[in-house]
C-alpha cells in the first residue's frame, strides 16, 4: 500500500537564508494519526506548508498518496490541494467570507463542485463538526471554539486524504478542546498534527515526531516519548505540572 | 460592519433590483450614467426625465428617498464647486437678486450639478442593492483584470479585520494609562497606525496562504451557475435604454 503521506530528504531556506529544514525523512501510513512536536521555530509551519506546495525550492521530495507535489505543475497542484487540507493556527485566518456556509464551499467550489454536490459537500462538512445550525451565520459572530470548528469544516469539505492541524488546540477552553478531540477522532481520515499541547498529542495520536532546529530528532510510540524526561527537556518540550504520561489512559 | 459581505452602503432589502445578477446592474448602471455625461447640458426636459427613471429604480428597489438623500451628501464638495462657477465666471452676465452671474457659469454650474448627482444617485442605488461580494463577483464575470478584483476581495476581508484589529489596539493601549486627548501622546496613536498596517499585511499574507491551501487560483468561484438569465439583462436595460430614449427625444424635439 502507498504511504498517506512521504517526504524524503527534504530541505528548505527562507529567501534570507535562513535554513528551515535540513533533511527531512518522514512516512505515514494511511489511517495513522501522527503528532508532530518541536519547539518554537523548530520548523514545524515550515514543514506543513511544504506539504500542499506553497513553500517549495529545496531539495528532496515529498508525496501524497503516492502522487509527488510538483510546484509547476497547475493541474497536479490543484489535486494536491484537494488531497492533503490544511487547518492553520488561526481561524480568522481561514474563515473570510460572509457566511459559515459560503467559506466551507469556497474550497470545493475551487474545485469545480458545484449546485447540489456542492450543497451535500457543505451539509456533511458542517455535520461532522457538529454545526449544521450555525451555516448562515457569520464567522466572525461566532465564538472561537466554533471558528475552529468551521476552519476544519471548511477543510473537510475538499474530502482530503490528509488532514493537516496546525496547533489545534491552542486557545481553546477545556471543554472546546474536548469536543474537537472526539470530532478529530471521529474522523476517517489520515491525521498529521503539529501541536505544543502534549497531553492532547497522547491523547489524539498514537506516533509522534519531535522536530527540532529542521532536523526529526525522534520518531516513536507518544506515550514512550513523553515519558522520556532527558529527551523532552532537551528539545524544551515541556509536560503540564502534574502530568504523568505513565498514569494516564490513553483515549480510544 | 462585522458581516463581511455588508458595507457601509448597502441596504438590505428583499426587492427585485436587489435579486438581480450583479453584472447586469453593473452594466446598467454604467450605461445609464454614460447617456446622463453625454447629455448636453441644455436638455433641462431630459435631466428631469432622468430623474423620473432613478426614482422609479429607487421604488422598485425599495431604497428610501430619505436614505439616498443622506448619502448623496457625498457629492457635496463639487456642489460647492458649482455654487461658485456663476460667480467668477467670465463672458456675458444676467443680474439675479443684485448679483451680476455669468451665464456661462450658470450652464457650468447645472451641469456639474445635474450629471453629478444623477450619477451619484445611480451608484448608491447599485451600492443599496449589490453586496460587496456580489459586486466583485459581478466585476469578474463581467472579466474585469483579476488584479483588480483580488484587491477587492482583500479589502472585503480586511475592512473587517482592521476595525477589529484597530479595536483591540486602542483598548490595549487605554488600558495601560493612554489618554488620546493629550497632544503629545499622538506619537502613540502614530505608531499604533504603523503597527496596523504591518499587522494586517502579515495577516494579509495568512490569508491569502490559507486560501491558496483551499485550492484558490485567482478567481473567486461564484456560488451560482456564471451567467445571468437573459431576462434579467433584459430588465436592467430598462434604465439605460428609457435614458437614450429619453436624450433621443430631446434632441429631435428641441
Ligand atoms: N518568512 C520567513 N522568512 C524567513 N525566515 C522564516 C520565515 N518564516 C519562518 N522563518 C524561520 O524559519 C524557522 C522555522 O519557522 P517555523 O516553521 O515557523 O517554526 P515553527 O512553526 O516550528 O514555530 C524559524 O527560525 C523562523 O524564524
Ligand atoms: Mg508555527
Amino acid at each position: 500500500m502507498t504511504a498517506a503521506l512521504s517526504i524524503t530528504g527534504l530541505t528548505f531556506a527562507y529567501p534570507d537564508g535562513r535554513q528551515a529544514l535540513h533533511g527531512i525523512d518522514l512516512t505515514i501510513a494511511e489511517g495513522e494519526r501522527v503528532a508532530l512536536l518541536g519547539p518554537n521555530g523548530a520548523g514545524k509551519t515550515t514543514l506543513v506548508l511544504h506539504l500542499n506546495g506553497i513553500l517549495h525550492g529545496g531539495e528532496g521530495r515529498v508525496e501524497i498518496a503516492g502522487l509527488p507535489v510538483t510546484p509547476g505543475d497547475r493541474r497536479a497542484i490543484t489535486e494536491i490541494r484537494r488531497r492533503v487540507g490544511i487547518v492553520f493556527q488561526d481561524p480568522d485566518d481561514q474563515l473570510f467570507m460572509p457566511t459559515v456556509a459560503e467559506d466551507v464551499a469556497f474550497g470545493p467550489a475551487n474545485l469545480g463542485v458545484r449546485g447540489p454536490d456542492l450543497d451535500d459537500r457543505v451539509t456533511e462538512a458542517l455535520a461532522a463538526v457538529g454545526m449544521l445550525e450555525h451555516r448562515d451565520q457569520v464567522p466572525q459572530h461566532l465564538s472561537f471554539g466554533q471558528r475552529r470548528r468551521v476552519a476544519v469544516a471548511t477543510v473537510l469539505a475538499m474530502r482530503p486524504s490528509l488532514l493537516v492541524l496546525d496547533e489545534p488546540s491552542s486557545n481553546l477552553d477545556p471543554a472546546s478542546r474536548r469536543e474537537l478531540a472526539e470530532i478529530i477522532r471521529s474522523l476517517p481520515v489520515t491525521v498529521l498534527m503539529v501541536t505544543h499541547d502534549l497531553p492532547y498529542a497522547l491523547e489524539l495520536c498514537p506516533r509522534s515526531v519531535i522536530l527540532d532546529a529542521g532536523r526529526i530528532v525522534a520518531d516513536a510510540p507518544t506515550a514512550g516519548l513523553l515519558a522520556d524526561r532527558a529527551l523532552m527537556a532537551g528539545h524544551r518540550l515541556e509536560l503540564p505540572f502534574g502530568f504523568d504520561p505513565a498514569t494516564v489512559s490513553r483515549g480510544v | 460592519m462585522g458581516a463581511g459581505h455588508a458595507h457601509p452602503l448597502h441596504l438590505d432589502r428583499d426587492s427585485r433590483v436587489h435579486r438581480l445578477a450583479p453584472e447586469v446592474k453593473i452594466v446598467a448602471t454604467l450605461l445609464f450614467t454614460i447617456v446622463v455625461v453625454v447629455t448636453p447640458r441644455e436638455e433641462f426636459a431630459a435631466f428631469a426625465g432622468y430623474a423620473v427613471l432613478i426614482a422609479l429604480v429607487a421604488l422598485l428597489a425599495r431604497v428610501p428617498a430619505g436614505w439616498l438623500l443622506k448619502r448623496s451628501t457625498i457629492e457635496l464638495p463639487f456642489v460647492l464647486l458649482a455654487v461658485v462657477l456663476p460667480v467668477l465666471g467670465h463672458g456675458e452676465r444676467v443680474d439675479w437678486l443684485g448679483m451680476s452671474l455669468s451665464v456661462d457659469g450658470l450652464h457650468g454650474a447645472w451641469n456639474i450639478f445635474a450629471k453629478g448627482t444623477l450619477g451619484v444617485l445611480a451608484s448608491l442605488l447599485l451600492a443599496a442593492t449589490t453586496t460587496m461580494r456580489d459586486l466583485i463577483l459581478g466585476l469578474d464575470r463581467l472579466r474585469c483584470p483579476t488584479v483588480i478584483t483580488q484587491i477587492m476581495t482583500f479589502m472585503l476581508r480586511y475592512v473587517d479585520v482592521l476595525i477589529d484589529d484597530a479595536r483591540r489596539m486602542r483598548i490595549a493601549r487605554l488600558s495601560r494609562g493612554y489618554d488620546p486627548r493629550f497632544l503629545w501622546q499622538v506619537k502613540a496613536f502614530a505608531v499604533g497606525v504603523g503597527a496596523l498596517f504591518l499587522r494586517s499585511y502579515e495577516r494579509g499574507e495568512r490569508v491569502y496562504l490559507a486560501m491558496l491551501s483551499r485550492g484558490y487560483a485567482g478567481r473567486m468561484p461564484s456560488p451560482v451557475e456564471a451567467t445571468a438569465p437573459a431576462r434579467e439583462w433584459a430588465l436592467s436595460s430598462a434604465l439605460p435604454v428609457a435614458a437614450a430614449g429619453i436624450a433621443v427625444a430631446a434632441a429631435v424635439l428641441a
